[in-house]
């Protein structure tokens, strides 16, 4: 009597995938992007951020709609909302640091996923689209964290906003208006906080998603770069599979399990005992509630955002530093078109080169910091330096970085490819 | 491959390293706060606060029968110590105080103080707790330390008259630490939650993935 149950509801299940199966390619798309998706086999470490990202991704989408259900959008009550949420709602606050910390880990995570695809570059042909998806996710990333950081209505939130909605003010002849239409007033008010809370849970995450997809769909079309930067589907065996290449499904997906729990390891580490982050991930202003009549004595915005916040600083005109703004961050869009390099990985490129890549990941860093701090500040107590020219040799140097890119290769002896990948 | 490996764990601590170094900071002498271990702290700091504070500054996002469970005192205990105006205890702590009234005494309206620990840190709160001087040019005869000009009196001055400094100090330090507790009154069971969490993480899902992996990868050359 078991048996003649346990198979007729066995029966019965797999003929009921089979119905689905006969009208959705269930199959067909787990094998194409999953068990039939050769994958290189010498992936390293720098490889974990893209899941990495997707993961946290996954963590903001989560705790944002149970925020969403607690939170107030509105003047008056949004930052009570947040203490209702810290206080009143049980775990209420373990929502919400694990949203405040995903979205500093979220930019964690892409910056090295970014790092990763300049080392090895990942950018070049035949995945430039892939490079050019990657940073509109990275621009729209940019759009909604600011726009959620406004949400808490703290005094950061309102005066960061203030500064960074100010550059749109920058733009010629239509500055002023434009600032007012973002704005909806002509300060940034209950108003402002309603449409950028509608933006940032819904249309920006839509957009987000959308992204993510063709971001996939394009790197399964064309196959997963690897650190030695050369093709696998190069050398095939006799039926057609790369013979360094290995199914994504079971390999990939177990071995990225490791790095999942490792990252949680950290993460949950600040979530649970430094979720402030020593003030850099909840900035201490911001427990203080908006008041459009105090500015605070300094306004940084959140250090995500300080690299390029460093750049506009540096150049003493507003209008200009605006376009240098705007400049350091398309002028990464081009990157695939500036590196002339015969080779992909910085493997088996030059010293030059590899000096190149790491001032640059040294002075985005340092940039970093000056956006940080006050302008005047000294540097390591130093008397004779101050922030802002720390922030314009770095921006020099920032931009100097594509110059290498473009010039170097026309010099720079490479190192031969290997046939195979390397382990 | 291994350098270029160790090149961005070095590039990352840099990164994390700097930014630490980078904190503000407002070179006050750090008090030490145990958030698992402070109950009798908490209970002597809350008193202080209903006696000395509440009167001028209110602590909206706490409420009376919170704080008793979380000091570890029971309704009736609360009732008789800590509540003398007849709110419910389920009422926050809130003031009758008007800010426009506030406004016009004291030249600024008291701050409400629920989050200040968070907004100033508990190290500046000990320093401007402990940091009242006699300055006749202020309109109390009082200034401060870390807050120049202040416009709150010095609300403790017989206090700290009849109490020897280190008892002051003490009392003081009883009082950030209950401002410590209201601004983030889940921080023990964060802790206490986290501890559990990493350890799960840890001794459990890290040998497990470690082990898949493992025995999925031992073919692949």
């Amino acid at each position: 009597m078991l048996s003649f149950l346990k198979n007729t509801t066995s029966s019965l299940a797999s003929s009921g995938y089979q119905w689905i199966n006969d009208r959705l390619p269930v199959d067909r798309a787990f094998k194409t992007h999953m068990s039939e998706y050769y994958a290189p086999k010498n992936f390293n470490i720098m490889y974990f951020f893209g899941v990495l990202s997707l993961f946290v991704l996954v963590n903001q989408l989560l705790t944002g709609v149970w925020l969403t259900m607690l939170y107030n959008p509105s003047g008056e009550g949004a930052f009570d909302s947040i203490e209702f949420i810290m206080r009143d709602v049980e775990y209420g606050w373990l929502l919400r640091y694990l949203h405040s910390t995903g979205a500093s880990a979220f930019f964690v995570v892409i910056y090295l996923h970014m790092f990763r695809a300049l080392m090895y570059g990942s950018y070049q042909k035949p995945r430039e689209l892939i490079w050019l998806i990657g940073m509109a996710i990275y621009a729209i990333l940019m759009a909604e964290a600011f726009m959620g950081y406004l949400l808490p209505w703290g005094q950061m939130s309102y005066w960061g906003a203030q500064v960074i909605l100010s550059l749109a003010g920058a733009v010629p002849v239509v500055g002023d208006e434009l600032m007012l239409w973002i704005r909806g007033d002509y300060v940034i008010s209950g108003v402002t906080l309603n449409r950028f809370f509608a933006l940032h849970v819904v249309a920006m995450p839509i957009v987000l998603l959308g992204l993510v997809v063709v971001h996939l769909l394009a790197l399964h079309e064309v196959g997963s770069n690897n650190p030695d930067g050369i093709e696998i589907k190069a050398k095939k065996d006799a039926k057609g599979i790369p013979l360094d290449g290995i199914p994504f499904h079971p390999y990939y997906t177990v071995h990225d399990l490791v790095g999942v729990v490792v990252f949680l390891i950290v993460f949950c580490s600040i979530v649970f005992f430094i979720p402030d982050g020593g003030g850099y991930f909840l900035e201490k202003p911001n427990y203080e509630p908006a008041n459009p009549l105090k500015t605070p004595d300094h306004i940084a915005p959140v250090w995500y955002f300080t690299p390029f916040y460093a750049i506009l600083r540096a150049i003493p005109s507003k209008g200009l530093g605006v376009i240098f703004f705007a400049a350091s961050i398309a002028i990464l869009f081009i990157l695939p078109w500036i590196d002339r390099s015969p080779v992909k990985s910085m493997r088996y490129r030059g010293l030059l080169s590899k000096l190149n890549l790491t001032m640059f990941a040294v002075v985005f860093v340092i940039l970093g910091i000056c956006g940080v701090k006050s302008p005047d500040a000294n540097p390591l107590g130093l008397s004779f330096i101050d922030y802002k020219l720390v922030g314009q040799i770095c921006t020099f140097l920032y931009f100097a970085y594509f110059v290498g890119l473009f010039v170097i290769p026309s010099f720079e002896k490479t190192k031969p490819l290997p046939e195979r990948v390397t382990s | 491959m291994k350098k270029l490996n160790s090149l961005i764990l070095l590039i990352s601590l840099a990164l994390s390293s700097s930014l630490m170094a980078a904190a503000p900071s407002e070179k006050l002498p750090p008090i030490s706060i145990d958030p698992l271990n402070r109950t009798d702290s908490l209970q002597r700091g809350a008193k202080l606060f209903v006696n000395y504070c509440l009167g001028c500054h209110s602590a909206k996002y706490l409420r009376y029968e919170r704080m008793a469970q979380d000091l570890e005192l029971s309704i009736e205990d609360l009732q008789a110590n800590l509540m003398f105006t007849g709110e419910k205890v389920g009422d926050p702590l809130t003031i009758a105080m008007s800010k426009d009234e506030a406004k016009q005494w004291f030249g600024a309206a008291p701050p409400d103080l629920s989050l200040h620990a968070k907004l100033k840190g508990s190290d500046w709160l000990y320093a401007y707790l402990t940091g009242f001087y006699a300055d006749e040019s202020r309109p109390y005869g009082y200034n401060n330390k870390v807050f120049p000009a202040v416009g709150m009196p010095h609300v403790f001055e017989d206090l700290q008259r009849n109490l020897s400094e280190k008892d002051f100090n003490k009392a003081m330090y009883d009082l950030t630490n209950f401002m410590d507790y209201m601004a983030e009154p889940i921080k023990k069971e964060r802790i206490i939650l986290g501890r559990w969490v990493i350890a799960f993480l840890f001794f459990i899902m890290l040998p497990a993935v470690l082990w898949l992996n493992h025995e999925y990868w031992k073919d692949v050359h």
